[in-house]
C-alpha cells in the first residue's frame, strides 16, 4: 500500500519537476534574435563636425545604444569640409571593417548623394539626420526645416506685436545648406499669412559670428526701425546679438534663432541674449535614431527599402517657458555616460 | 627698384584710394544711410581686427615673407586661453601660458624659415595646421569657447571712447607703433632691406636672420591680440573661423593696400587704405543685399586683378628671386 501511495508520489513530485522545468525551458525568442541581428554590428556617424553641441549629444546617445546591443561604434570628423566627410564615408565603404549603418549629416542637398548610393549598394544602411539631402535614404532624422522656420516666424510675429514697425531682418546661413534654404522658405509661408510684416533684409551669414555681427550691425543702421531679427543657428547668432546690444537695442529687438537646446541656449534665453529659441529636442531625436538603428539592422530587408521620414517635433522657447528641463548639459551627458 | 617715368606710374595705393573715395561717394549719393555717422563708425570697427592681422601680415609681408599660420594662431590661442579660465588656472597663468604659447609658434615659424631655410610659405601652412589640430583635439572640448561673465575681454568688448568701439582705438594703435617700428627703427629699416635684397643685407651686416624670427614672433602676437578683440565683441571664439576665407582677406587687404608680394616695399599706410576698400565694399555689398557667394565671387575678381597690377608693377627680380618666394 505504501508502495503504491509512495510511486504515485513520487510520479506526481517527477511530473510536477516535469512541468517546472518545460515552464523554465519557455523562452521569449525575442531576444535571442535581436542579438543575433545587431552583436558585433558596426554603427559609424559622420556629422559635418564633431565639435558642436548637436553632434556630440548625438554621439553620446547613439554609442551608449550601440554599444548597449554589442555593437561597435565609431565616430568620423570632416571638421565641417566636405570633402573630408566624403572622403570619411568612401574609406569606410571600402575599408575591411564595412560599417553596417552609416549616419550621416550632410553638409548640403548634393555633395555626399552619389557615395552614399554606394554604400547602400554596397549593402550599407544609411540613416540622414538633421540636413535633408536629394538622396534616398534609409531613414531621414531631423527637424523638419521648414516647419522650424514657421515656428520662428511666428516667434517673431508674436514678439513684434501688433503696435510694431512690423520689421524683420533675416541673417540666413548660406546658398546651399538644406537648413538654411528649407527654414526660410518656412519663414516666408508665415510670412505670406501676415502681409504687413516685411523682410527687410536678409543678408547671409555664412554660419559665422563675427559675419553674423556685421551684417546685423549693418542692417541695424539702415533699418533702426527693426522690431525682430532671426538668425538662423545659434552657432553665429551670438553675433548678431553683438551687434543688437553694441546698438543699444537689446529690448527693442526680438531676437529669435533654432540651436541644438543645448544648456548655453537655455543660459542665453535666461540673460536675454536671445528672445526665443526652436530648439532641438536631442533626446527624443536620438531615440529615433537608435530605434531606426535597431530596426533596420533587424528588417532583413536590403538597404534603399524603405524612405521613412521621422521629424523631431519642435517647439519655440523663450524666458517665460524656460524650466529646467528645457535644455540638455552635454558636460552632464557625457560625464554621465562615461 | 628706380624706374624712369615715376611721374607718370601710378602707384598702386593710390588707384585703391582712389577706387576706395569713388565707392564711397557713390554710396553716399545712392545708399540712404552710409553716411552717418554711426555707419561709418561700423565699418572702421568691421575691419579692426581684420586690419590688425593685416598689419602683422605686412611686416612679414615687407620682409619677404608670408604667415598662412596667423589665423589659426588667433583662433586657438585665444579659445585655449578661454577653455583654460573655465577650468583651472587663475587668470593671469592662463594668459601667461597662452602668450608663451604663442611666442614659441612665432618664434619656431621663424626659426625654420630662417635657419632651416624652409620656405615661409610651407613652414606657416603646416604649423597653422599643427596649431589648430593639437589645440582642437587635445586642449579644446568644442568649436566655440565662451569668455565667462564679467571677465576683463568682455569689459573691454563693452568699452566705449566717445562712442566709438575700443577695437578702433586698438586697430590705429597697433597700425601706429607698427608704421614708428618700420619708418623710424634701424630694425624697422632692416626688414626693407632684408625683403628688398636678404643676400645684400646679410653681407652688408644687418642680423637677417634674428630679424626674420622677430617678424614671425610679431606677427604671431598681433593675431593673439585680434583673437582677443574678436572675443571682446562676440563673448565668443568659435575656431570655425580657421576654416574660412579669413585668411585670404588678410592677404587680400595687404595685397589690395599695394604691399608687392615680393617684398621689401609698402607701409602701414597701405594696410589701413587696403582694409578701408575691403570694409567700404563689404558695407555695401551688405546694404544692397547681395548675398554671400556674390560678395565671395566680388572680392576674388579683386584679389585678382589686385595680384595682377601687382605683378605688373612689381616684377620679380631675378636677381634676389629664390625658389619658395611668393
Amino acid at each position: 500500500m505504501f508502495g503504491i501511495a509512495k510511486s504515485i508520489a513520487a510520479a506526481a513530485l517527477v511530473a510536477a519537476l516535469a512541468f517546472t522545468s518545460t515552464a523554465q525551458a519557455q523562452e521569449d525568442p525575442g531576444p535571442a534574435a535581436y542579438d543575433a541581428a545587431l552583436k558585433g554590428k558596426r554603427v559609424i556617424l559622420v556629422p559635418m563636425a564633431m565639435g558642436f553641441d548637436l553632434a556630440q549629444g548625438w554621439a553620446t546617445y547613439i554609442k551608449r545604444e550601440v554599444e548597449g546591443f554589442g555593437g561597435v561604434f565609431e565616430t568620423r570628423d570632416p571638421n565641417w569640409s566636405a570633402e573630408a566627410g566624403a572622403q570619411a564615408i568612401t574609406e569606410a565603404i571600402s575599408s575591411s571593417a564595412r560599417p553596417d549603418v552609416l549616419v550621416v549629416h550632410s553638409p548640403d542637398l548634393n555633395s555626399y548623394a552619389k557615395i552614399l548610393k554606394k554604400a547602400q549598394k554596397a549593402g550599407i544602411y544609411v540613416i540622414l539626420i538633421d540636413n535633408p539631402a536629394n538622396f534616398a535614404a534609409d531613414a531621414f532624422i531631423g527637424s523638419d526645416w521648414d516647419r522650424l522656420g514657421q515656428l520662428e516666424a511666428e516667434a517673431v510675429i508674436k514678439g513684434c506685436g501688433e503696435n510694431s514697425s512690423k520689421k524683420i531682418g533675416l541673417v540666413q546661413g548660406d546658398q546651399v545648406n538644406a537648413s538654411s534654404l528649407y527654414q526660410y522658405a518656412g519663414i516666408m509661408k508665415i510670412l505670406d499669412k501676415h502681409p504687413d510684416f516685411k523682410v527687410v533684409a536678409k543678408p547671409d551669414s555664412n554660419w559665422d559670428a563675427t559675419t553674423s555681427r556685421n551684417v546685423t550691425t549693418t542692417m541695424l543702421q539702415q533699418h533702426p526701425d527693426i522690431c525682430g531679427i532671426i538668425d538662423f543657428w545659434d552657432g553665429d547668432a551670438t553675433g548678431a546679438a553683438a551687434a543688437i546690444r553694441d546698438a543699444g537695442k537689446q529690448d527693442a529687438i526680438y531676437l529669435v534663432t533654432t540651436g541644438g537646446g543645448e544648456k548655453v541656449d537655455c543660459d542665453n534665453l535666461e540673460s536675454g541674449v536671445f528672445d526665443a529659441v526652436v530648439t532641438t529636442e536631442l533626446h527624443n531625436q536620438s531615440r529615433d535614431i537608435n530605434a531606426i538603428i535597431k530596426f533596420l539592422l533587424q528588417s532583413g530587408q536590403p538597404p534603399g527599402t524603405s524612405k521613412t521620414y521621422i521629424y523631431t517635433l519642435e517647439k519655440a522657447t523663450t524666458k517665460a517657458d524656460l524650466t529646467p528641463n528645457s535644455c540638455w548639459d552635454l558636460k552632464a551627458l557625457q560625464s554621465a555616460s562615461k | 627698384m628706380g624706374k624712369g617715368f615715376s611721374v607718370l606710374r601710378a602707384d598702386q595705393e593710390r588707384i585703391v584710394l582712389i577706387i576706395a573715395a569713388v565707392l564711397f561717394l557713390a554710396a553716399a549719393i545712392f545708399l540712404p544711410g552710409f553716411l552717418e555717422p554711426s555707419n561709418l563708425i561700423a565699418i572702421i570697427r568691421s575691419i579692426s581686427v581684420l586690419g590688425i592681422l593685416a598689419a602683422g601680415m605686412a611686416i612679414v609681408i615687407i620682409g619677404r615673407g608670408i604667415d598662412l599660420s596667423a589665423v589659426a594662431v588667433m583662433a586657438m590661442s585665444v579659445a585655449w586661453y578661454l577653455q583654460m579660465l573655465g577650468t583651472r588656472s587663475p587668470d593671469w597663468m592662463a594668459l601667461l601660458y597662452a602668450v608663451a604659447a604663442v611666442l614659441a609658434i612665432g618664434l619656431i615659424n621663424g626659426f625654420l624659415v630662417a635657419y632651416a631655410d624652409v620656405p615661409a610659405i610651407f613652414v606657416t601652412l603646416a604649423s597653422g595646421s599643427f596649431v589648430f589640430g593639437f589645440v582642437r583635439s587635445q586642449l579644446i572640448n568644442q568649436d566655440a569657447i565662451a569668455v565667462p561673465p564679467e571677465h576683463w575681454i568682455e569689459r573691454l568688448g563693452r568699452l566705449r571712447i566717445e562712442g566709438i568701439p575700443s577695437e578702433v582705438f586698438i586697430f590705429f594703435g597697433i597700425t601706429c607703433i607698427a608704421f614708428i617700428f618700420l619708418r623710424y627703427t634701424k630694425w624697422g629699416r632692416y626688414v626693407y632691406y632684408a625683403g628688398d635684397n636678404p643676400v645684400t643685407a646679410r653681407n652688408s651686416g644687418i642680423p637677417v636672420r634674428p630679424m626674420l624670427v622677430l617678424r614671425y614672433i610679431i606677427s604671431a602676437l598681433t593675431a593673439f591680440i585680434a583673437g582677443l578683440l574678436t572675443a571682446s565683441s562676440l563673448l565668443s571664439i568659435n575656431t570655425r573661423v580657421v576654416n574660412s576665407t579669413l585668411l585670404y582677406d588678410i592677404i587680400l587687404v595687404v595685397v589690395i593696400g599695394g604691399i608687392g608680394l615680393s617684398g621689401g616695399k609698402g607701409s602701414m599706410r597701405n594696410v589701413i587704405v587696403g582694409a578701408l576698400l575691403i570694409g567700404i565694399m563689404l558695407n555695401v555689398m551688405t546694404i544692397l543685399d547681395i548675398p554671400n557667394i556674390y560678395q565671395n565671387l566680388i572680392k576674388s575678381t579683386i584679389l585678382l586683378i589686385a595680384i595682377i597690377i601687382d605683378g605688373l608693377m612689381n616684377p620679380r627680380d631675378e636677381q634676389t628671386a629664390q625658389q619658395g618666394d611668393i
